[in-house]
């Protein structure tokens, strides 16, 4: 029997400490989509997506509901559309991209993940054409989100995947300028991506995953605060036991809401993303969590020390709470999306190779920087090689999004609105990167990976 | 289906009354009742069977959020599985 202090921890994680599902994302297989003509893959792509997505919205909305627990995002993710798109003689896939905003618009989800290429190793004709296409892409849909992953442990990095990254990002930054350059908060650069991410902007269904499935997101950075305001003083072996327990209260809900999520709409269960995924309300901050830990403010000397306590700490009480964990799994450091981190950065606690350094121990990379709209593409290159290098030698995924604000400059602020937050611009190092970025060709593999 | 009901609020009287008689209403069987006063806070929690129950789980719950509303507390209906798969193994 389930006892009345459990009964009203749970209501008071949800009600107080913003626990919530952060997405049901449903990943769907576009494999037989292909078509030598564009315009009949779309077509299939459309319907395929509609067709399997019709209810999840709805069914969304019905776990909230019985539950009582906030679903936060209905998502969908689909096999990289390069794969998909290169059957066609298309020579832009712009129209990919809109097919796909179509299709997210008629469904009712608020973003659509996919618009991705994986060119770890080199570039096949459609990863090419794709890659041109982003820019145009994210600047005329709304829900799309782009993926490009450009290095893997297995096969080193992709130094000319990363020069044109680099260009992209600010191509994209200039057509979406009227807004802040947002579109750039849809496209991620990868380093071993996962291929069953239910997190956007870098969720893709990947070629050895099933027809569909569905994964679910959990979140709850709120909670975990609260908890370690229950232990201040006490050693770090309880704060590390009081983050797992937490973390496997957070985990159990969000494998309740997949199983559940799956059975009602058909589609088998995938995996259970253990993250804590801060949002920008006042309470649902990883930077106060590692504050609360006794840092003055986030960024300052012992935070990599302390996020690699927390990370850890959900991973292993997540892992036996769930069936099946994948995803990114861990936690979340996006500036903008996170009211600690924006107010570490305005306080000038923490700066960018701050957070670098944090994305050696946590589940992504450098998530939502701002940074100043004249940025050198080749700086922005430099910067996706160094996270890059980061993912690869140590086995992890690392990944960049970051924002060259058009027009915008240090001292000032994006505004992306929603989840997405608010910005402060931070500076880069001003020294130039160019000559390295110009030199092409692959960084190889580490040694390391050779395990066979 | 069974689930669980709690109640929150100022202590006054009449609130088991309110909330039962929209149970018995609408067919809702209580399994199990716990109440406590949480320094001024009035506090139960209501194990309740909805099996035989004629509407759906979506208008009992408008039901109970109104008769909240009447006796000014915060009254909630959760599906069970959200707390047993939170507090146990």
């Amino acid at each position: 029997m389930i006892n009345f202090q459990n009964i009203m921890e749970t209501i008071n994680m949800i009600e107080k400490e913003k626990l919530d599902i952060r997405t049901i994302t449903m990943g769907i297989s576009l494999l037989d989509c292909c078509d030598s003509s564009g315009k009949k893959a779309r077509t299939k792509i459309y319907d395929k997506i509609t067709k399997y997505a019709e209810n999840l919205v709805k069914v969304g909305e019905d776990i909230e509901m019985e539950y009582g627990i906030p679903i936060i995002n209905k998502r969908i993710s689909v096999t990289p559309m390069a794969l998909i798109a290169q059957a066609s003689d298309d020579k832009n896939y712009v129209e990919f991209a809109k097919t796909l905003d179509k299709a997210a618009s008629a469904v009712g989800v608020n973003f659509i993940g996919g618009f991705s290429a994986l060119v770890e190793k080199g570039y096949s004709k459609g990863d090419k054409i794709l890659i041109e296409s982003i820019p145009e892409a994210l600047a005329v849909t709304e829900k799309v989100c782009s993926s490009v992953n450009v290095g893997s442990s297995k096969s080193g990095i992709n130094m000319n995947a990363v020069d044109d990254m680099g260009r992209v990002i600010k191509e994209t930054a200039y057509l979406t300028r009227d807004a802040d350059s947002i579109g750039c908060a849809k496209l991620v650069v990868f380093a071993n991506a996962v291929q069953d991410n239910p997190f956007m902007a870098g969720a893709f269904h990947g070629v050895g995953e099933g027809e569909a499935f569905i994964n679910v997101g959990v979140s709850g950075p709120g909670v975990v605060k609260a908890a370690l305001e229950t232990i201040k003083g006490a050693n770090f072996d309880t704060v590390a036991e009081t983050i797992k327990k937490t973390a496997f209260k957070i985990t159990r809900a969000g494998q309740l809401v997949a199983n559940e999520a799956a059975r009602r709409l058909g589609i088998p269960f995938g995996i259970v993303d253990l993250s804590l995924a801060p949002t920008p309300a006042v309470g649902d901050s990883v930077a106060r969590i590692l504050e609360e830990m006794g840092l003055e403010v986030c960024g300052t000397h012992g935070t990599t020390a302390a996020l690699a306590l927390l990370n850890d700490a959900v991973k292993k009480g997540g892992i036996m709470a769930s069936s099946h964990v994948g995803g990114l799994s861990g936690a979340f450091v996006p500036v903008s999306e996170d009211e600690g981190m924006i107010a570490a950065v305005k306080a000038g606690a923490l700066s960018l190779d701050k957070l670098e350094a944090m994305t050696c121990v946590c589940s992504v990379g450098l998530d939502m920087i701002a940074v100043p709209g004249d940025t050198p593409a080749s700086t922005l290159s430099a910067i996706i090689a160094d996270e890059a290098a980061i993912g690869i030698i140590n086995n992890k995924t690392t990944g960049v999004r970051i924002i060259p604000v058009h027009g915008k400059t240090v001292g000032e602020e994006a505004e992306f609105g929603g989840l997405l937050g608010t910005a402060p611009i931070m500076p880069v190092n001003k020294f130039s990167s160019a000559d390295f970025i110009s030199r092409g060709g692959r960084i190889p593999a580490p040694v390391h990976s050779f395990k066979n | 289906m069974r689930a669980f009901i709690t109640v929150i609020g100022d202590d006054k009287i009449g609130i088991i009354h309110g909330v039962t008689s929209v149970l018995k209403k609408n067919r809702v069987n209580i399994l199990d009742i716990h109440q406590t006063l949480l320094q001024e806070y009035f506090a139960m929690m209501m194990l309740v069977d909805l099996k035989e129950m004629p509407i759906g789980f979506q208008e009992l719950k408008d039901d109970l959020v109104e008769v909240g509303k009447e006796l000014g507390v915060s009254i909630k209906l959760q599906h069970e599985d959200i707390f047993k798969a939170m507090h146990t193994i």
